[in-house]
């Protein structure tokens, strides 16, 4: 939903604006508007670096450090995908945000006959530590972090992550990974979920019980509002998803007896770039700062650095169109100038044609260019939070704090974020949006350029390079599947496989387990044939 | 004349979660007044097949967006004859390069509906092949 509802009059004059979030915009911003909506500097936004952190989480923002990029890599074959690691990391890129291929992400080997087709084609194939020591060898684990997008099997992938590390000599101490483990936004938005609500649940709050406990530089969960966004959700909606998510999973782990001050600090961000620009930032600033107040005034954290809201503020995938995909070049530079305007920490950008195929390593690297000459180039670091004390973005940053708390008001009222979820309320309100957005597209009601504005006609439309899918990759991770199977010790892995849903049953946390099955080489399918035994698979709740 | 109203299936084949297509485009064919019935996420060929033997369906819609529709489809329409049920329109939306639409047709399916085809488009499109 990239655009705001303009109505005009005959004169092609804008008369009214409404941003997607219900926000009415005026022509002009006066001090006046600061003190109709209770600005207060202390109180709203205080110093870059101070509580809430409304202006950045640094005092100094850009001029310390730019942000970190981490565009999404990773497909075919563990090979591959570590070829196109390396080949990023000497551009310049400072983190790593791996792509699993669909079987791993649902927790399916590469022969099993439901990857059929699938295998290594929107990311890399994994199927057992093998996998993994291929994909990672050679990359400085201490020093560069990784993003791992996986969410239903994601306590597996920080378990192989840990055992993948410490067969290359790093301690579990030093490795910093981020898997996504955020399974209630894919049962609203991505649809990698396997596991039935609460079962699922447990698994995140396992692994960020084992994070806090065992892997001090991990990140154990990263919450994506993103895909919610994707999905039809409002900016607002988008925010305030992502915090109801966040209470589930705070509550979970609460309930294993920890400190919300010892682990929250551990939670990452994952929110969407695309739309009308004063919005986005406006939500950002808002985020940053409702969530320091909940944290401390809900949660009573304390530590400073423990209300950050850290995270990846990028993507913008479903802004980018499939018409004229050039422009989507031009529409990527300025969803990342909102980021950078918002003081986004890391960041991402989707590539021009994504809309076709997953990136190429042309599309790939002008993606990355458009983050670095935001910073290089253009002035992104001179200043800290450099919109601060506007009439307008301070009103607007006011209200959508506002619409945030409104959003979150109305799961509580369902029960919370795990009742909305497993009722279909989200899927249902968002699934709806997302029709009403279409239409209007469709109707003109908003403008696209390229689609429903300065179309060129389907005759005209331009081709993009292809990323080619590979069969003999297939036949390759297969055939080293098989090999892996006779060689490994099969009657340690078959007692580690039972422990595991011994594990499971009795409810005590995984990880562990997990991590030896890794060392043993099972497999993804295994390990996740385990929990498929003992917990059963979720039946999405029907929206229509 | 009364025109019967059309009963579609819209299945998600395989692994991918991408269910928004999917479901905006449920919505649309519902307001154009056709009866819908989704399959939710993660669906086997086998399993789609079985709901449109049971629901006697009119039209049968996949949403396919990993880049596997080609295998897919082809598994659809083959299972669709050993069962008997191969007059059934089979209809394909998602990502879709131009390239492929061709070699779909070629395979019998009937109608092609990559992203960014309009609402009205689909719905004509979905009224041609139910005839």
């Amino acid at each position: 939903m990239g655009v705001a509802k303009y109505i005009k009059d005959e004169k092609d004059s804008i008369k009214e604006v409404i941003y997607q979030s219900g926000i009415k915009v005026k022509p002009v911003y006066t001090p006046k508007d600061l003190e109709d909506v209770g600005f207060e500097y202390d109180n709203d936004l205080g110093d870059p670096g101070e509580y809430p952190f409304t202006r950045n989480l640094h005092p100094q923002g850009y001029r310390s450090r730019a942000w970190t990029t981490r565009q999404y890599t990773g497909f075919g074959t563990p090979q591959e995908t570590n070829e196109r690691f390396k080949l990023m990391i000497s551009h310049g890129q400072t983190g790593l945000n791996v792509a699993f291929d669909l079987p791993t992400q649902m927790g399916y080997d590469s022969d099993d006959p439901k990857a059929l087709g699938e295998v290594g084609r929107v990311g890399m194939a994994i199927d057992s530590l093998r996998d993994f020591e291929i994909a990672f060898d050679g990359i400085p684990l201490d020093r560069i972090g990784s993003g791992l997008t996986i969410n239903a099997v994601a306590s597996i992938m920080l378990a192989m992550y840990q055992a993948a590390a410490e067969k290359f000599g790093y301690p579990k101490e030093k490795i910093s990974a981020t898997p996504q483990n955020d399974i209630l936004k894919e049962m609203i938005g991505r649809g990698a979920w396997i596991f039935p609500v609460e079962q699922a649940v447990r698994l995140v709050g396992d692994s960020i019980e084992y994070s806090v406990k065992e892997l001090p530089r991990c990140n154990p969960v990263s919450i994506c509002g993103y895909h919610i966004r994707e999905s039809g959700a409002n900016p607002a909606q988008e925010i305030a998803c992502a915090f109801e998510i966040a209470k589930a999973y705070i509550e979970n782990v609460q309930s294993r007896g920890l400190a919300v001050e010892d682990f929250v600090g551990r939670f990452s961000f994952n929110l969407n770039v695309f739309g009308n620009l004063w919005e986005q930032i406006a939500k950002f600033r808002a985020a940053r700062k409702l969530w320091a107040k909940m944290l401390k005034e809900e949660y009573g954290v304390q530590e400073k650095k423990k209300l950050f809201l850290r995270g990846l503020f990028g993507g913008g995938g479903s802004g980018l169109t499939k018409e004229q995909p050039e422009n989507n070049i031009m529409r990527g530079a300025f969803y990342a100038l909102g980021a950078a305007l918002s003081g986004a920490q890391t960041t991402a950008l989707c590539s021009f044609d994504e809309a076709y195929t997953i990136p190429t390593p042309r599309a790939a690297l002008l993606s990355l260019r458009t983050l670095e000459i935001l910073m290089d180039e253009v002035g992104l670091r001179d200043t800290v939070d450099p919109l601060a004390g506007s009439y307008f973005i301070e009103t607007l940053t006011k209200q959508m704090e506002t619409k945030i708390q409104d959003e979150m008001k109305q799961i509580q009222d369902v029960g919370g974020m795990v009742h909305a979820v497993a009722s279909g309320f989200i899927q249902r309100k968002v699934a709806q949006q997302a029709y009403e957005y279409e239409s209007g597209i469709q109707k003109g009601v908003y403008i696209k350029v390229g689609v429903n504005k300065y179309a060129l006609g389907s005759e005209a439309q331009t081709d993009v390079e292809l990323h080619e899918y590979d069969e003999q990759g297939v036949d390759k991770q297969i055939a080293g599947l098989n090999e892996l199977r006779r060689a490994r010790d099969n009657r340690e892995v078959k007692r580690l496989l039972k422990e595991l849903d011994k594990a499971a049953r009795d409810g005590r946390n995984v990880m562990p387990l997990l991590v030896d099955c890794c060392r043993a080489y099972a497999t993804v399918g295994e390990m996740s044939g385990v929990f498929r035994d003992v917990f059963g698979e979720w039946h999405e709740p029907s929206i229509f | 004349m009364i025109t019967k109203k059309i009963k579609i299936l819209i299945g998600k084949p395989g692994l991918d979660g991408h269910d928004r297509g999917a479901k905006v485009t449920a919505l649309a064919l519902r307001d154009a007044g056709m009866e819908v019935i989704y399959t939710g996420l993660h669906q086997t060929v086998e399993q789609i097949v079985r709901a449109a033997v049971q629901e006697a369906v009119d039209v049968v819609g996949l949403s396919i967006m990993s880049g596997a529709h080609l295998p897919i489809c082809q598994k659809l329409l083959d299972l669709m004859k050993v069962e008997g049920i191969q007059e059934i329109p089979v209809v394909v939306g998602g990502v879709i390069p131009k390239q492929d639409i061709p070699k779909l047709s070629e395979l019998g399916v009937a109608g092609v509906f990559p992203g960014g085809t309009s609402f009205d488009q689909i719905v004509d499109g979905i009224n041609e092949v139910a005839k």
